[in-house]
Protein backbone atom coordinates (compact mmCIF):
# COMPACT_ATOMS: atom_id res chain seq x y z
CA UNK A 1 0.00 0.00 0.00
CA UNK A 2 2.75 2.37 1.02
CA UNK A 3 4.65 1.72 -2.21
CA UNK A 4 1.49 2.41 -4.25
CA UNK A 5 1.05 5.74 -2.49
CA UNK A 6 4.72 6.49 -3.09
CA UNK A 7 4.41 5.78 -6.82
CA UNK A 8 1.24 7.85 -7.05
CA UNK A 9 3.04 10.74 -5.37
CA UNK A 10 6.00 10.38 -7.72
CA UNK A 11 3.65 10.23 -10.72
CA UNK A 12 1.80 13.30 -9.51
CA UNK A 13 5.06 15.14 -9.00
CA UNK A 14 6.24 14.21 -12.50
CA UNK A 15 2.93 15.23 -14.08
CA UNK A 16 2.92 18.50 -12.17
CA UNK A 17 6.46 19.08 -13.35
CA UNK A 18 5.59 18.50 -16.99
CA UNK A 19 2.44 20.66 -16.72
CA UNK A 20 4.52 23.46 -15.27
CA UNK A 21 7.09 23.13 -18.01
CA UNK A 22 4.40 23.35 -20.69
CA UNK A 23 3.35 26.88 -19.81
CA UNK A 24 6.80 28.26 -19.88
CA UNK A 25 8.47 27.79 -23.27
CA UNK A 26 11.05 30.12 -24.72
CA UNK A 27 9.63 32.05 -27.67
CA UNK A 28 11.87 33.29 -30.46
CA UNK A 29 11.41 35.04 -33.80
CA UNK A 30 12.83 33.71 -37.06
CA UNK A 31 15.42 36.11 -38.49
CA UNK A 32 16.65 33.95 -41.38
CA UNK A 33 14.65 34.08 -44.64
CA UNK A 34 13.20 30.72 -43.57
CA UNK A 35 13.73 27.84 -41.16
CA UNK A 36 13.35 24.18 -42.02
CA UNK A 37 11.45 21.74 -39.83
CA UNK A 38 12.52 18.09 -39.83
CA UNK A 39 10.31 15.23 -38.66
CA UNK A 40 12.96 14.04 -36.19
CA UNK A 41 16.12 15.13 -34.39
CA UNK A 42 18.61 14.25 -37.13
CA UNK A 43 19.71 15.39 -40.58
CA UNK A 44 18.39 12.17 -42.13
CA UNK A 45 14.80 12.95 -41.15
CA UNK A 46 12.87 14.63 -43.98
CA UNK A 47 12.00 18.34 -44.04
CA UNK A 48 8.21 18.64 -43.98
CA UNK A 49 7.56 22.29 -43.20
CA UNK A 50 9.12 25.73 -43.58
CA UNK A 51 8.61 28.74 -41.32
CA UNK A 52 9.15 32.24 -42.77
CA UNK A 53 11.07 35.19 -41.41
CA UNK A 54 9.25 37.15 -38.71
CA UNK A 55 7.19 34.23 -37.45
CA UNK A 56 7.36 33.27 -33.81
CA UNK A 57 8.20 29.77 -32.62
CA UNK A 58 8.21 28.16 -29.20
CA UNK A 59 11.12 25.92 -28.20
CA UNK A 60 9.72 22.78 -26.60
CA UNK A 61 12.82 20.68 -25.98
CA UNK A 62 16.29 19.80 -27.14
CA UNK A 63 17.97 16.54 -28.18
CA UNK A 64 21.70 16.78 -28.96
CA UNK A 65 21.95 19.62 -31.52
CA UNK A 66 18.27 19.57 -32.46
CA UNK A 67 15.42 21.64 -31.07
CA UNK A 68 11.77 20.69 -31.12
CA UNK A 69 9.74 23.80 -31.92
CA UNK A 70 6.08 24.71 -32.33
CA UNK A 71 5.04 27.35 -34.85
CA UNK A 72 2.25 29.89 -34.30
CA UNK A 73 0.01 27.64 -36.39
CA UNK A 74 0.75 24.70 -34.11
CA UNK A 75 3.08 22.75 -36.42
CA UNK A 76 5.75 20.87 -34.45
CA UNK A 77 9.11 19.81 -35.86
CA UNK A 78 12.85 19.72 -35.27
CA UNK A 79 15.31 22.50 -36.16
CA UNK A 80 19.12 22.29 -36.12
CA UNK A 81 21.16 24.48 -33.76
CA UNK A 82 22.77 26.37 -36.68
CA UNK A 83 19.35 27.68 -37.69
CA UNK A 84 18.21 28.27 -34.12
CA UNK A 85 21.21 30.54 -33.60
CA UNK A 86 19.75 32.82 -36.28
CA UNK A 87 16.58 33.50 -34.28
CA UNK A 88 15.90 36.49 -32.04
CA UNK A 89 14.69 36.44 -28.45
CA UNK A 90 12.02 38.78 -27.05
CA UNK A 91 14.76 41.29 -26.16
CA UNK A 92 15.83 41.38 -29.81
CA UNK A 93 19.09 39.56 -29.27
CA UNK A 94 20.40 36.52 -31.05
CA UNK A 95 19.74 33.29 -29.21
CA UNK A 96 22.91 32.13 -27.50
CA UNK A 97 23.09 28.53 -26.34
CA UNK A 98 26.19 28.96 -24.23
CA UNK A 99 27.99 26.02 -25.81
CA UNK A 100 31.03 24.89 -23.87
CA UNK A 101 34.38 26.26 -25.01
CA UNK A 102 38.03 26.08 -23.96
CA UNK A 103 37.24 28.74 -21.35
CA UNK A 104 34.58 26.52 -19.79
CA UNK A 105 37.14 23.69 -19.81
CA UNK A 106 39.60 25.88 -17.88
CA UNK A 107 36.97 26.83 -15.30
CA UNK A 108 35.32 23.43 -14.96
CA UNK A 109 34.01 22.40 -11.54
CA UNK A 110 33.01 18.75 -12.01
CA UNK A 111 34.42 16.10 -14.26
CA UNK A 112 33.53 12.44 -14.81
CA UNK A 113 35.37 9.96 -16.93
CA UNK A 114 36.08 6.40 -17.98
CA UNK A 115 39.51 5.01 -18.69
CA UNK A 116 40.82 1.76 -20.08
CA UNK A 117 44.38 0.57 -19.92
CA UNK A 118 47.09 -1.83 -18.95
CA UNK A 119 47.64 -2.59 -15.26
CA UNK A 120 50.91 -4.50 -15.15
CA UNK A 121 49.77 -6.81 -17.96
CA UNK A 122 46.16 -7.00 -16.83
CA UNK A 123 43.35 -5.16 -18.58
CA UNK A 124 42.06 -2.31 -16.44
CA UNK A 125 38.88 -0.25 -16.40
CA UNK A 126 38.57 2.92 -14.35
CA UNK A 127 35.79 5.28 -13.44
CA UNK A 128 36.56 8.63 -11.84
CA UNK A 129 34.89 11.79 -10.67
CA UNK A 130 36.66 15.06 -9.82
CA UNK A 131 35.83 18.29 -8.11
CA UNK A 132 37.92 21.40 -8.78
CA UNK A 133 38.45 23.74 -5.83
CA UNK A 134 40.31 26.12 -8.12
CA UNK A 135 41.38 25.52 -11.73
CA UNK A 136 44.83 24.43 -10.47
CA UNK A 137 43.72 21.90 -7.87
CA UNK A 138 41.16 19.11 -7.78
CA UNK A 139 40.23 16.14 -5.64
CA UNK A 140 39.36 12.85 -7.32
CA UNK A 141 37.62 9.60 -6.46
CA UNK A 142 38.89 6.74 -8.56
CA UNK A 143 37.67 3.16 -8.88
CA UNK A 144 39.69 0.70 -10.95
CA UNK A 145 39.04 -2.91 -11.82
CA UNK A 146 41.97 -4.84 -13.26
CA UNK A 147 41.35 -8.27 -14.71
CA UNK A 148 44.47 -10.41 -15.11
CA UNK A 149 45.28 -14.01 -15.90
CA UNK A 150 45.94 -15.00 -12.29
CA UNK A 151 43.90 -12.57 -10.27
CA UNK A 152 41.55 -9.65 -10.45
CA UNK A 153 41.97 -6.44 -8.48
CA UNK A 154 39.60 -3.79 -7.31
CA UNK A 155 41.20 -0.49 -6.29
CA UNK A 156 39.45 2.39 -4.61
CA UNK A 157 41.43 5.57 -4.09
CA UNK A 158 41.18 9.27 -3.41
CA UNK A 159 43.77 11.68 -4.67
CA UNK A 160 44.81 15.27 -5.04
CA UNK A 161 45.57 16.46 -8.55
CA UNK A 162 47.57 19.57 -9.44
CA UNK A 163 46.98 21.20 -12.84
CA UNK A 164 49.74 23.80 -13.23
CA UNK A 165 48.54 25.08 -16.61
CA UNK A 166 44.73 24.86 -16.57
CA UNK A 167 44.34 27.31 -19.46
CA UNK A 168 46.23 25.12 -21.92
CA UNK A 169 44.31 22.98 -24.38
CA UNK A 170 46.65 20.11 -23.48
CA UNK A 171 46.79 20.52 -19.73
CA UNK A 172 49.30 18.36 -17.83
CA UNK A 173 48.63 17.20 -14.28
CA UNK A 174 50.29 15.44 -11.36
CA UNK A 175 48.43 13.24 -8.91
CA UNK A 176 49.15 11.86 -5.48
CA UNK A 177 46.75 9.43 -3.89
CA UNK A 178 46.03 6.66 -1.45
CA UNK A 179 43.50 3.88 -1.15
CA UNK A 180 42.88 0.16 -0.81
CA UNK A 181 43.42 -2.74 -3.21
CA UNK A 182 41.38 -5.90 -3.06
CA UNK A 183 42.97 -8.91 -4.76
CA UNK A 184 40.97 -12.00 -5.72
CA UNK A 185 42.96 -14.90 -7.20
CA UNK A 186 41.49 -16.89 -10.09
CA UNK A 187 39.04 -19.56 -8.93
CA UNK A 188 40.73 -22.16 -11.15
CA UNK A 189 44.09 -21.68 -9.40
CA UNK A 190 45.15 -23.61 -6.33
CA UNK A 191 43.26 -21.99 -3.53
CA UNK A 192 44.83 -18.81 -2.22
CA UNK A 193 42.75 -16.45 -0.15
CA UNK A 194 41.50 -12.97 -0.96
CA UNK A 195 43.53 -10.19 0.49
CA UNK A 196 43.20 -6.48 1.03
CA UNK A 197 46.13 -4.07 1.22
CA UNK A 198 46.74 -0.36 1.41
CA UNK A 199 47.98 1.25 -1.75
CA UNK A 200 49.58 4.57 -2.60
CA UNK A 201 50.19 6.06 -6.02
CA UNK A 202 51.71 8.88 -8.00
CA UNK A 203 50.43 9.73 -11.43
CA UNK A 204 51.35 12.00 -14.28
CA UNK A 205 49.10 12.70 -17.23
CA UNK A 206 47.37 15.18 -19.46
CA UNK A 207 43.81 16.34 -20.09
CA UNK A 208 43.24 17.26 -23.72
CA UNK A 209 40.23 19.44 -24.48
CA UNK A 210 38.50 17.98 -27.54
CA UNK A 211 35.20 19.72 -28.20
CA UNK A 212 31.99 20.70 -26.44
CA UNK A 213 32.19 19.11 -22.97
CA UNK A 214 34.64 16.36 -23.92
CA UNK A 215 38.11 15.69 -22.64
CA UNK A 216 40.65 13.05 -23.60
CA UNK A 217 42.74 11.85 -20.66
CA UNK A 218 46.07 10.02 -20.79
CA UNK A 219 47.86 8.87 -17.66
CA UNK A 220 50.75 6.89 -16.28
CA UNK A 221 50.43 5.76 -12.67
CA UNK A 222 52.93 4.12 -10.38
CA UNK A 223 51.34 2.17 -7.52
CA UNK A 224 53.01 0.93 -4.38
CA UNK A 225 51.12 -1.86 -2.60
CA UNK A 226 51.93 -1.98 1.13
CA UNK A 227 51.74 -5.76 1.51
CA UNK A 228 51.91 -7.74 4.73
CA UNK A 229 54.98 -9.49 3.29
CA UNK A 230 58.52 -8.16 3.71
CA UNK A 231 58.62 -6.40 0.37
CA UNK A 232 56.27 -3.82 -1.05
CA UNK A 233 54.97 -4.45 -4.52
CA UNK A 234 55.22 -1.92 -7.34
CA UNK A 235 52.74 -1.76 -10.20
CA UNK A 236 52.82 0.39 -13.33
CA UNK A 237 49.66 1.37 -15.12
CA UNK A 238 49.05 3.13 -18.44
CA UNK A 239 45.59 4.27 -19.31
CA UNK A 240 43.56 6.46 -21.64
CA UNK A 241 39.94 7.47 -21.80
CA UNK A 242 37.28 10.10 -22.14
CA UNK A 243 35.66 12.48 -19.70
CA UNK A 244 32.88 15.03 -19.64
CA UNK A 245 32.91 18.20 -17.52
CA UNK A 246 30.22 20.43 -16.08
CA UNK B 1 49.49 105.77 -31.82
CA UNK B 2 49.56 104.42 -28.36
CA UNK B 3 45.92 105.41 -27.71
CA UNK B 4 44.85 103.72 -30.93
CA UNK B 5 46.45 100.45 -29.95
CA UNK B 6 44.84 100.76 -26.52
CA UNK B 7 41.38 101.34 -28.02
CA UNK B 8 41.72 98.26 -30.29
CA UNK B 9 42.84 96.19 -27.36
CA UNK B 10 39.95 97.43 -25.21
CA UNK B 11 37.40 96.73 -27.94
CA UNK B 12 38.77 93.22 -28.34
CA UNK B 13 38.49 92.69 -24.58
CA UNK B 14 34.93 94.00 -24.64
CA UNK B 15 33.80 91.64 -27.40
CA UNK B 16 35.46 88.75 -25.66
CA UNK B 17 33.76 89.53 -22.34
CA UNK B 18 30.32 89.99 -23.93
CA UNK B 19 30.76 86.76 -25.80
CA UNK B 20 31.75 84.88 -22.66
CA UNK B 21 28.88 86.34 -20.67
CA UNK B 22 26.29 85.38 -23.29
CA UNK B 23 27.74 81.86 -23.54
CA UNK B 24 27.69 81.53 -19.75
CA UNK B 25 24.10 82.72 -19.53
CA UNK B 26 23.11 80.25 -22.27
CA UNK B 27 24.57 77.28 -20.53
CA UNK B 28 23.07 78.36 -17.24
CA UNK B 29 19.67 78.68 -18.88
CA UNK B 30 20.00 75.30 -20.48
CA UNK B 31 20.93 73.66 -17.19
CA UNK B 32 18.19 75.32 -15.24
CA UNK B 33 15.18 73.05 -15.86
CA UNK B 34 17.17 69.90 -15.05
CA UNK B 35 18.73 71.32 -11.92
CA UNK B 36 15.47 72.67 -10.53
CA UNK B 37 13.12 69.81 -11.38
CA UNK B 38 15.58 66.95 -10.95
CA UNK B 39 13.34 64.49 -12.84
CA UNK B 40 12.51 63.42 -16.38
CA UNK B 41 10.30 65.74 -18.36
CA UNK B 42 8.47 62.90 -20.08
CA UNK B 43 7.88 59.76 -18.09
CA UNK B 44 7.20 56.80 -20.44
CA UNK B 45 4.06 54.94 -19.52
CA UNK B 46 5.59 51.60 -20.49
CA UNK B 47 7.51 49.75 -17.85
CA UNK B 48 10.47 47.76 -19.12
CA UNK B 49 9.89 44.08 -18.53
CA UNK B 50 12.67 42.04 -17.08
CA UNK B 51 12.75 38.97 -19.27
CA UNK B 52 13.67 35.69 -17.71
CA UNK B 53 14.35 33.23 -20.45
CA UNK B 54 13.07 29.76 -19.56
CA UNK B 55 15.56 26.97 -19.72
CA UNK B 56 15.24 24.55 -22.60
CA UNK B 57 14.54 20.99 -21.54
CA UNK B 58 17.30 18.75 -22.89
CA UNK B 59 16.73 15.06 -23.46
CA UNK B 60 20.17 13.65 -24.14
CA UNK B 61 20.07 10.85 -21.57
CA UNK B 62 18.28 7.56 -22.03
CA UNK B 63 17.57 5.02 -19.31
CA UNK B 64 16.01 1.65 -19.87
CA UNK B 65 15.54 -1.98 -18.96
CA UNK B 66 15.69 -5.05 -21.14
CA UNK B 67 15.09 -8.79 -21.10
CA UNK B 68 15.91 -11.61 -23.46
CA UNK B 69 18.07 -14.65 -23.92
CA UNK B 70 21.82 -15.04 -23.43
CA UNK B 71 23.64 -18.03 -24.82
CA UNK B 72 26.60 -18.75 -22.54
CA UNK B 73 29.09 -21.00 -24.30
CA UNK B 74 28.85 -24.55 -22.87
CA UNK B 75 26.32 -23.42 -20.25
CA UNK B 76 23.08 -23.22 -22.22
CA UNK B 77 20.74 -20.48 -23.31
CA UNK B 78 19.25 -18.64 -20.37
CA UNK B 79 16.92 -15.72 -19.69
CA UNK B 80 18.83 -12.47 -19.13
CA UNK B 81 17.75 -9.17 -17.54
CA UNK B 82 19.53 -5.88 -17.59
CA UNK B 83 19.49 -2.13 -17.42
CA UNK B 84 21.26 0.51 -19.42
CA UNK B 85 22.04 4.21 -19.27
CA UNK B 86 22.97 6.06 -22.44
CA UNK B 87 24.14 9.57 -23.21
CA UNK B 88 23.58 10.85 -26.73
CA UNK B 89 26.64 12.93 -27.57
CA UNK B 90 25.54 13.94 -31.05
CA UNK B 91 22.75 12.81 -33.32
CA UNK B 92 25.11 10.05 -34.51
CA UNK B 93 27.11 8.95 -31.47
CA UNK B 94 26.08 7.73 -28.04
CA UNK B 95 27.86 6.15 -25.11
CA UNK B 96 26.25 3.69 -22.78
CA UNK B 97 26.70 1.73 -19.62
CA UNK B 98 25.02 -1.69 -19.51
CA UNK B 99 24.58 -4.11 -16.63
CA UNK B 100 22.98 -7.52 -17.05
CA UNK B 101 22.66 -10.83 -15.27
CA UNK B 102 21.60 -14.40 -15.95
CA UNK B 103 21.70 -17.74 -14.18
CA UNK B 104 23.40 -20.32 -16.36
CA UNK B 105 22.23 -23.91 -16.67
CA UNK B 106 24.22 -27.15 -16.64
CA UNK B 107 26.63 -28.20 -19.36
CA UNK B 108 25.83 -31.26 -21.46
CA UNK B 109 28.56 -33.08 -19.57
CA UNK B 110 26.88 -32.39 -16.23
CA UNK B 111 23.49 -33.44 -17.60
CA UNK B 112 24.84 -36.77 -18.87
CA UNK B 113 26.71 -37.49 -15.62
CA UNK B 114 23.97 -36.70 -13.16
CA UNK B 115 26.13 -36.49 -10.04
CA UNK B 116 28.94 -34.26 -11.28
CA UNK B 117 28.76 -30.50 -10.60
CA UNK B 118 31.31 -28.25 -12.31
CA UNK B 119 30.18 -25.07 -10.58
CA UNK B 120 28.52 -24.22 -7.31
CA UNK B 121 25.12 -22.57 -7.34
CA UNK B 122 26.68 -19.17 -6.71
CA UNK B 123 29.26 -19.61 -9.46
CA UNK B 124 26.50 -20.21 -12.02
CA UNK B 125 25.50 -16.53 -11.88
CA UNK B 126 26.73 -14.71 -14.95
CA UNK B 127 26.86 -10.92 -14.43
CA UNK B 128 28.36 -8.45 -16.84
CA UNK B 129 28.83 -4.73 -17.22
CA UNK B 130 30.18 -2.86 -20.18
CA UNK B 131 30.92 0.63 -21.34
CA UNK B 132 30.15 1.03 -24.99
CA UNK B 133 30.15 3.44 -27.86
CA UNK B 134 27.28 3.36 -30.33
CA UNK B 135 26.87 4.79 -33.78
CA UNK B 136 23.51 5.38 -35.45
CA UNK B 137 24.08 3.87 -38.88
CA UNK B 138 20.65 4.25 -40.45
CA UNK B 139 18.55 7.04 -39.02
CA UNK B 140 15.14 7.41 -40.60
CA UNK B 141 11.53 6.45 -40.47
CA UNK B 142 9.71 3.14 -40.17
CA UNK B 143 6.24 2.90 -41.63
CA UNK B 144 3.33 1.09 -40.05
CA UNK B 145 0.37 1.44 -42.37
CA UNK B 146 0.26 5.13 -43.20
CA UNK B 147 1.96 6.29 -40.04
CA UNK B 148 5.67 7.01 -39.93
CA UNK B 149 7.76 6.59 -36.79
CA UNK B 150 11.33 7.65 -36.16
CA UNK B 151 13.83 4.82 -35.93
CA UNK B 152 17.56 4.08 -35.87
CA UNK B 153 19.68 1.08 -36.69
CA UNK B 154 22.88 1.28 -34.68
CA UNK B 155 26.17 -0.53 -34.17
CA UNK B 156 27.74 -1.00 -30.75
CA UNK B 157 31.19 -1.77 -29.42
CA UNK B 158 32.46 -1.83 -25.87
CA UNK B 159 34.68 -3.15 -23.14
CA UNK B 160 33.72 -4.41 -19.74
CA UNK B 161 33.86 -7.18 -17.21
CA UNK B 162 32.02 -10.46 -16.87
CA UNK B 163 31.80 -12.19 -13.53
CA UNK B 164 31.20 -15.88 -14.08
CA UNK B 165 32.29 -19.12 -12.42
CA UNK B 166 33.76 -17.13 -9.53
CA UNK B 167 36.10 -15.16 -11.79
CA UNK B 168 36.28 -11.81 -13.51
CA UNK B 169 36.86 -11.86 -17.25
CA UNK B 170 37.82 -8.86 -19.32
CA UNK B 171 35.16 -8.72 -22.01
CA UNK B 172 34.86 -7.19 -25.47
CA UNK B 173 31.38 -6.65 -26.77
CA UNK B 174 30.06 -5.95 -30.25
CA UNK B 175 26.51 -5.70 -31.38
CA UNK B 176 23.80 -4.03 -33.38
CA UNK B 177 20.30 -2.93 -32.66
CA UNK B 178 17.12 -1.35 -33.89
CA UNK B 179 15.58 1.53 -31.95
CA UNK B 180 11.97 2.42 -32.60
CA UNK B 181 10.53 5.66 -31.19
CA UNK B 182 6.73 5.76 -30.77
CA UNK B 183 7.13 9.35 -29.53
CA UNK B 184 9.90 11.79 -28.49
CA UNK B 185 10.69 10.31 -25.12
CA UNK B 186 9.99 6.60 -25.45
CA UNK B 187 12.08 4.01 -27.29
CA UNK B 188 11.60 0.33 -28.00
CA UNK B 189 14.87 -1.41 -28.58
CA UNK B 190 15.83 -4.77 -30.07
CA UNK B 191 19.49 -5.73 -30.06
CA UNK B 192 21.92 -8.56 -30.60
CA UNK B 193 25.23 -8.42 -28.75
CA UNK B 194 28.19 -10.75 -28.53
CA UNK B 195 30.18 -10.83 -25.28
CA UNK B 196 33.66 -12.14 -26.04
CA UNK B 197 36.06 -13.20 -23.30
CA UNK B 198 38.69 -15.84 -22.74
CA UNK B 199 37.94 -18.46 -20.14
CA UNK B 200 39.60 -21.52 -18.62
CA UNK B 201 36.54 -22.84 -16.79
CA UNK B 202 36.69 -26.18 -18.62
CA UNK B 203 40.44 -26.63 -18.11
CA UNK B 204 41.83 -25.13 -21.31
CA UNK B 205 42.04 -21.47 -22.12
CA UNK B 206 39.70 -20.54 -24.93
CA UNK B 207 37.88 -17.54 -26.34
CA UNK B 208 34.17 -17.80 -25.72
CA UNK B 209 31.39 -16.05 -27.63
CA UNK B 210 28.24 -15.40 -25.66
CA UNK B 211 25.48 -14.09 -27.85
CA UNK B 212 22.60 -12.17 -26.41
CA UNK B 213 19.25 -11.25 -28.00
CA UNK B 214 17.19 -8.77 -25.99
CA UNK B 215 14.24 -6.44 -26.25
CA UNK B 216 14.00 -3.32 -24.12
CA UNK B 217 12.09 -0.24 -23.26
CA UNK B 218 13.72 3.10 -22.47
CA UNK B 219 12.86 6.72 -21.85
CA UNK B 220 14.73 9.90 -22.72
CA UNK B 221 15.22 12.56 -20.08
Amino acid sequence: MRTIIFFLLVAQFLLAGSALAKEDFLEVTIADPYTELHTGPGRAYPIFHVIDRGEKIKILKRKTDWFKVRSAKGVEGWVHRNQMEQTLTASGQKLDFNEATLEHFTKRRWEMGLLGGDFDGAASLSLYGSYYFVPQLSVELLGTQAIGNFSSNLILSTRLVAHPFPEWRISPYFALGTGIIDTTPKATLVSTTDRQDNIGHVGVGADVYLTKRFVLRLEYTNYVVFTSRDENEEINEWKAGFAVFF
Amino acid sequence: MESRIRSIFLRAMQTLLVGMASLLSHTLLAQEPVSTQGEQVIVPELERRTIQEPKIDTEDFEVGVYAGALSVEDFGVNPVYGARLAYHVTEDIFTELTVGTTKTSKTSFELLNGSIQLLTDDERNFTYYDIGLGYNLFTGESFFGKRAFNSDVYALGGIGNTHFAGDDHFTWSIGAGYRFLPNDWLAIDIRVKDHIFSSDILGVNKTTHNIEVVGGLSIFF
